[in-house]
């Protein structure tokens, strides 16, 4: 144990750190949820691009930088250090990204790497529908095989960034005779094929975050599915970790709402009447800590060529409740304020980005398979209790 | 950065585990409890003949010389077979003070490399009563005592102290206070040097506290799950149901989350124990909360078993309940972590999780210097 960074980790830190105070926009970016603010996140992730700092974790030849898990973090520390915009591509490049590495050919790898990498293609992710929301396996939308295509029919939902995406990765049923998790494959769609239409779905902020996608008789090359037929849900499950486990959530977003968190109590902590405000601040601040020596353990086993397992469900747990434990208290320090709606640019524009993170906050313990699923998944694997 | 253990340091956990299987069990801890003492010198002998009494002990002196670090996992499976020895407390605690003191008064060197070797060897007992524990556990057992007098520091041997025995929660622990009278003769270092030494001691105190909570709380949830899978109501096992499986699996996720705060604080502790109040503080608050937690949790799946004094469940649950307030509790030890928060020139921020010197570069960027981090 020796939990000192190298000199070569702290010169990396002041590489992205250099960069990073050269590169981000100085106006804040819309939201990635407009159309507007889409292409102006579009227009960071190329510059990001150029920089190789898009994806730092992937190998040189895909346009990474091939950096190890300790290197991810301090990168990522930096990033929410620094304020940058939130990563309009992270269903690609976070959880896709991977998984085409793991699954892909080498012609797939040639054709969706690089476009994701550069920012020109941003992907949404389509694996609900109206059945299968934490039952996945219920899934009834098909892709049926006719000659060098599938013929896809059905309905996705909840597809976040599918609005305003490019492309959505998906899971169809392509043995019709199937059941369950048996005949499912993993196929990419372009969201501007025929017969696609995209009908938005406004969130709790107003916004379109996610979409309804419609599929009839659309027709893509076989050459978009990701392994063989009938591997989905296996592929699905690694993207599934990848979401759960360390790439979706890095401390470091945590561990920037808990320092501005401090720093709202610091300012108002003499106007607020509520006993118990002083603790959940030290809970915050405490729990997005443990957060990020978690990772750094779990980075230093993988490296040390351990693996990540049922665990994994535990860190969804812990970052979604710590998420809306931080905007919950944040709301409480701002007491009758907290509802305020800014002005568009007005000077006042953090009590903005409190009830927009508290907002976000509610989707934490749903998206990415609900805490009451990852509760059954600690229990049965984990725990190894009796399936029910 | 590497935040793995190394293959010596899993054995020697290993062997301590395989020896603590054999020698503690519900039934030994129990026979304990019919006994005066309550103390096995059996069990205590063999701990200091694999050298885990003296682990922290200098080489010259007969010990290992090894640190926290080396400890922490050890500590941590004391609490996993809820071992009521105080090994934790003497292999950490006063045999670092005891060193300490032979540094800082070398007319205290001859007596305290002694009384070092006699704690490798197992041969006596030295208790450091720090003033956050009104109570000692084990006072009656010690030859030795290491006592506080504002700050200053004094070695009483066991007539020059007179006990008043106090009946603990938990049957396994034999709690006394303390009485005394300090005098020049007794005085070992003055308040000043001894501010130092209280302070390191309590952080040691309050980490041997959490790693055996760790532990604790480890056991408990894994007796649980055993007890949900074999308990059957309405023609199945209990921990097939989700309202079984949800509490239990609410205790793995503050296990997870509290093992590697304890295992930083036993590194922080190792390098600079003066400057690990942060650390030890989460470590501690961390590992109180899932045992805890598992307590509550654990009790609940027993159903009426839960609460009987023959389901073991209450060795492990009543030893929780007693170390949560031990070494500082909750309060004090949250009311560290806020006063740092409040101070002005405390740094924060994930660049600093590791401490301000650790992230040794300044691009100018900063504002201000930085100065204070909660090491």
């Amino acid at each position: 144990m020796e939990l000192v960074y190298t000199a070569e980790q702290n010169a990396f830190r002041a590489e992205v750190r250099e960069w990073l105070a050269q590169h981000i926009p100085a106006e804040p970016l819309a939201s990635f949820d407009t159309s507007e603010g889409f292409e102006q996140h579009r227009e960071w992730e190329k510059t990001l691009a150029k920089g190789n700092w898009g994806m730092v974790t992937w190998p040189k030849a895909y346009g990474g930088r091939g950096c190890n898990l300790i290197e991810w973090l301090i990168f990522e520390e930096e990033y929410y250090r620094a304020e940058a915009p939130l990563r309009v591509n992270q269903n690609g490049i976070f959880l896709l990204g991977p998984t085409l590495m793991e699954y892909g050919s080498d012609e797939q790898k040639a054709r969706f790497i690089s476009k994701m990498a550069s920012g020109e293609e941003i992907w949404a992710q389509g694996w609900s529908e109206p059945g299968a929301g934490s039952d996945m396996a219920a899934i009834r939308s098909t892709a049926v095989r006719d000659g060098d295509e599938y013929v896809i029919n059905g309905q996705k939902v909840w597809s976040t960034r599918a609005v305003f995406a490019d492309w959505v990765f998906c899971i169809f049923r392509t043995d019709p005779e199937s059941s369950r998790h048996r005949g499912l494959s993993f196929v990419f769609v372009p969201l501007d094929a025929e017969g696609v239409t995209v009908r938005p779905i406004e969130q709790l902020n107003g916004l379109p975050g996610f979409a309804e996608i419609f599929f009839d008789n659309v027709r893509v090359p076989a050459f978009n599915r990701l392994g063989e037929e009938g591997e989905g849900w296996k592929i699905a499950m690694s993207t599934a970790g990848f979401e759960r486990g360390l790439m979706l959530r890095s401390p470091a977003r945590f561990q920037q709402s808990a320092k501005r968190l401090v720093e709202l109590y610091r300012q108002k902590r003499q106007d607020i009447l509520d006993s118990s405000i002083e603790d959940s601040v030290v809970r915050c601040y405490m729990d997005a800590e443990a957060y990020a020596l978690s990772t750094y353990q779990t980075a230093s086993r993988l490296m040390a060529g351990g693996s990540i397992g049922a665990e994994s469900s535990c860190n969804k747990i812990f970052w979604s409740e710590l998420d809306l434990h931080i905007y919950s208290t944040a709301m409480s320090l701002l007491g009758a304020r907290a509802e305020i709606i800014p002005e568009q640019g007005a000077a006042d524009d953090e009590l903005g980005s409190w009830l927009d993170g508290f907002l976000f906050a509610q989707s934490g313990p749903i998206y990415a398979g609900t805490n009451e699923i990852q509760r059954n998944i600690i229990a049965e694997r984990m725990l190894e209790m009796p399936r029910g | 950065m590497d935040f793995t253990f190394n293959q010596d340091q899993m054995a020697f956990r290993d062997s301590l585990a395989s020896m603590l299987a054999d020698a503690v069990s519900s039934e030994s801890i129990r026979a304990r409890w019919q006994t005066q003492s309550g103390f096995n010198r059996d069990t205590w002998q063999q701990l200091a003949e694999m050298g885990i009494t003296g682990m922290l002990v200098p080489v010259a002196v007969g010990g290992m010389q090894m640190d926290e670090v080396d400890f922490v996992m050890l500590a941590e499976e004391c609490g996993r077979v809820a071992l009521p020895e105080p090994l934790v407390d003497i292999a950490q605690v006063s045999t670092r003070m005891l060193a300490e003191l032979v540094q800082a008064n070398p007319a205290f060197a001859e007596q305290g490399n002694a009384l070092l070797a006699q704690l490798a060897d197992g041969s006596a007992l030295v208790i450091a009563g720090h003033m956050i524990n009104p109570y000692q556990n084990f006072a009656s057992e010690a030859d030795y005592f290491l006592l506080p007098h504002g700050e200053e520091v004094h070695l009483l041997s066991r007539d020059q102290v007179s006990l008043t025995a106090h009946k603990s929660l938990d049957p396994s622990r034999r709690l006394a206070r303390i009485e005394w009278t300090p005098a020049a003769e007794t005085r070992i270092v003055d308040g000043q040097q001894g501010a130092l030494l209280w302070r390191a001691a309590l952080n040691r105190g309050a980490l041997g506290a959490a790693a055996q909570m760790l532990g604790l709380a480890q056991a408990m949830l894994a007796q649980t799950v055993q007890y949900s899978c074999d308990r059957e109501q309405f023609g199945k096992a209990i921990g097939s149901n989700q309202a079984v499986k949800h509490l239990l699996a609410d205790c793995a996720v503050r296990i997870e989350f509290a093992r590697p705060v304890v295992y930083r604080a036993a590194y922080t502790t190792s390098v600079e124990p003066q400057r690990a109040d942060c650390a030890v503080s989460h470590a501690k608050t961390a590992a109180a909360s899932a045992a805890l937690l598992c307590a509550r949790h654990c009790t609940q799946v027993h159903g009426a078993m839960g609460y009987t004094w023959e389901c073991d469940l209450h060795i492990w649950a009543k030893r929780s309940w007693a170390l949560d307030k031990n070494w500082g509790d909750e309060g004090f030890h949250k009311n560290r972590i806020h006063e740092w928060l409040l101070n002005p020139r405390a740094l924060f921020g994930a660049e600093y999780t590791f401490g301000a010197s650790n992230t040794a570069f300044d691009l100018g960027l900063e504002s201000g210097k930085p100065e204070e981090v909660c090491a």
